[in-house]
């Protein structure tokens, strides 16, 4: 009898070493993995780097015959298509946040329209770039059009409409980081305590007071925080873009104009490029990557310290 | 708690009242449902304007229900159904006509934990002066409804600095400051030292019974010495075996409910809290 019970105690140990063993073992490969990618993609970027230096971040100039490479319209183009995005999700977002979290809905319609907005995420970049270019550019046409007729005085409709350019991309780019701008809103909404919205409407608050005074200022940093971290996946998006932006480098403020964008850059120009471009390229990708990740880091960081605060509403001392 | 041995609840006789002088809420339940559940019944009382009234009885009773129907903020709660009256100042509060967040701006309510929101003390306090559109003089008035709350003096230094920053006893003075800086006329505390420490908790007994000269509190508490501390008037709930549901079973000055009570189930709660 102590001998079986020995034994099986024994069996359990060694399975659960094991275990343990594999599973730092993945753990390690994938960080292993990750520094590799990263190293790789720097020594393939080193001779543009040595060559280009800090220019390549400030100049417009992408002319493989003349070797002058240079990223400051996809910059830009990023920012602005993903700032636009973010302003589009985020109004969107949020608002759908709110609906979601505040008792406007019976629980069971809540939950359903929450996992709507969550596959959403399920969509393949390349869905959303073709629904961009056979139905929101399209549609889009005739407004952008009108727009560009009535206040081409206004910088942002300057140029006339072509089709692929920064409000189609910017839309449906907006579309794209929904889910997780409203998720992470959501979670943020529903972390408020209860009990702070009943001694608001304890002291007479109406439902909409309720939420602006209190559960949004509440969640604050929440919504801060889905609202960086849509910002970091509207930066890296790659395929919906290299198909809605226009494949254009301008700095230009016009909506109406094509444009470019980092990733866009990377998947259009990869297929041809020559080895001195392929290496401006990987310096691109380098950029791309350190603005992605300091935004998803920037997010993270936010997100726990609002979990931090929100511990601090929930727990009392 | 102790096992009560008593009369089965429908053989108890309807609950003694206090004399009533000059009641502000009458309050007459009669079904109480959150959705299918009755959850009190039968629990009518009046509340003396100017008196401190404590709620005791174990938990689940349903102290917090009834206290939540006098400023009808049971009416967020899916599933809630009232048969019964109650009145403000011989105001009718469930009538058709009248808006629940109109009643709640004049009745202040605290709650078990402190529940400060994400502003500064100023803010907080401020609270229920802007919504309800009131900021003559905010500055006096904020002051004042911090001395009354016995907080001035630890926070007259910090009243920029974010509510959350403040101690948990702090916290809760502050939010008996929010809720009487509208001077509402009575003020209602659902268990407000349960969350505290016994300093804390002595500092807030010594507040209400400063309050009372000024405000009708009525509070509910698990500490049967809280409530002989400090109440003028107890009511008395229990749960049904049965139903599960709560409802009155006595109701009397404070005195009378722990010296002498009249039902044999307040006895036994009350000796068993005691003995
Ligand atoms: N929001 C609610 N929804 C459903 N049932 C509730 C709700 N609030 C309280 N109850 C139920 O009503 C009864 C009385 O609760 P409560 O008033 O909180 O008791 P007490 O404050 O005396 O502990 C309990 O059985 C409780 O489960
Ligand atoms: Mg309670």
């Amino acid at each position: 009898m102590k001998n079986t019970i020995g034994t099986s105690l024994k069996f359990e140990r060694t399975i659960d070493s094991a275990f343990r063993r594999v599973c730092w073992t993945l753990a390690l490969l994938t960080i292993l993995l990750g520094g590799l990618i990263v190293f790789e993609i720097f020594y393939h970027a080193t001779p543009a780097i040595k060559k280009y230096g800090f220019s390549f971040l400030t100049s417009s100039q992408w002319d493989p015959a003349n070797e002058a490479y240079g990223v400051l319209p996809e910059i830009w183009g990023t920012f602005y298509s993903s700032v636009l995005a973010l302003i589009v999700a985020g109004l969107l977002g949020v608002s759908v946040a709110i609906w979601l979290t505040q008792n406007f809905l019976p629980s069971r319609v809540e939950w359903f329209l929450k996992t709507v907005v969550e596959l959403l995420a399920a969509i393949p970049s390349v869905v959303y770039g073709l629904w961009g270019f056979y139905y929101v550019i399209p549609m889009l046409r005739p407004f952008a059009g009108w727009l560009h007729e009535q206040f081409s005085w206004v910088p942002f409709f300057s140029t006339p409409f072509t089709g692929p350019g920064i409000l189609p991309a910017a839309l449906v780019l907006g579309i794209m980081i929904l889910p997780t701008v409203a998720s992470i809103s959501r979670d943020a909404l529903s972390a408020v305590p209860s009990r702070l919205k009943e001694a608001a409407m304890g002291l007479g608050a109406t439902r909409w007071e309720v939420i602006w005074k209190v559960v949004l200022p509440t969640a604050s940093r929440g919504i801060g925080a889905a609202l960086v971290l849509g910002f970091g996946r509207a930066i890296g998006e790659t395929m919906a873009l290299a198909m809605l932006a226009g494949n254009s480098s301008r700095l230009t403020l016009s909506l109406l104009s094509p444009s470019n964008t980092l990733a866009a850059r990377l998947a259009n120009q990869f297929p041809e490029a020559g080895p001195s471009e392929a290496s401006a390229l990987m310096f691109a990708a380098l950029v791309l990557m350190a603005l992605s990740l300091s935004a998803n880091v920037f997010g993270v960081v936010i997100n726990l310290r609002a979990r931090y605060k929100l511990a601090r509403v929930g727990v009392a001392r | 708690m102790p096992t009560l041995t008593a009369q089965p609840p429908h053989a108890i006789k309807p609950p003694k009242t206090p004399v009533r002088h000059d009641p502000i809420i009458e309050c007459e339940i009669r079904k109480l449902y959150y959705g299918d559940f009755l959850a009190v019944k039968n629990s009518s009382l009046n509340i003396e304007k100017g008196k401190i009234t404590a709620f005791i009885g174990p938990s689940g009773c349903g102290k917090s229900t009834v206290l939540r129907c006098m400023n009808r903020l049971n009416d967020i709660v899916r599933g809630f159904r009232l048969e019964g009256r109650v009145a403000m100042a011989g105001q009718d509060i469930y009538a058709a006509n009248v808006d629940p967040v109109s009643v709640r701006r004049h009745i202040g309510m605290v709650f078990q934990q402190p529940t400060p929101f994400v502003m500064s003390v100023y803010d907080n306090v401020a609270f229920g002066l802007r919504i309800n559109r009131d900021k003559h003089d905010l500055d006096h008035r904020v002051e004042q409804a911090l001395k009354s709350a016995a907080l001035w003096d630890e926070v007259k230094d910090k009243l920029k600095k974010s509510a959350l920053s403040l101690s948990g006893g702090q916290q809760q003075r502050l939010c008996i400051a929010r809720a009487i800086a509208t001077q509402p006329q009575v003020l209602l505390m659902d268990e407000p030292c349960s969350a505290l420490d016994p300093i804390s908790t002595r500092r807030i007994e010594e507040l209400m019974v400063e309050l009372r000269k000024s405000y009708t509190i009525v509070i509910v508490t698990h500490n049967l010495h809280q409530a002989m501390r400090v109440a003028d008037y107890t009511a008395f709930m229990y749960v049904d075996k049965e139903s599960r549901s709560g409802y009155l079973v006595e109701y009397g000055e404070t005195d009378q409910i722990f010296k002498h009570p009249a039902e044999e189930y307040t006895r036994q709660y009350v000796c068993g809290h005691f003995s």
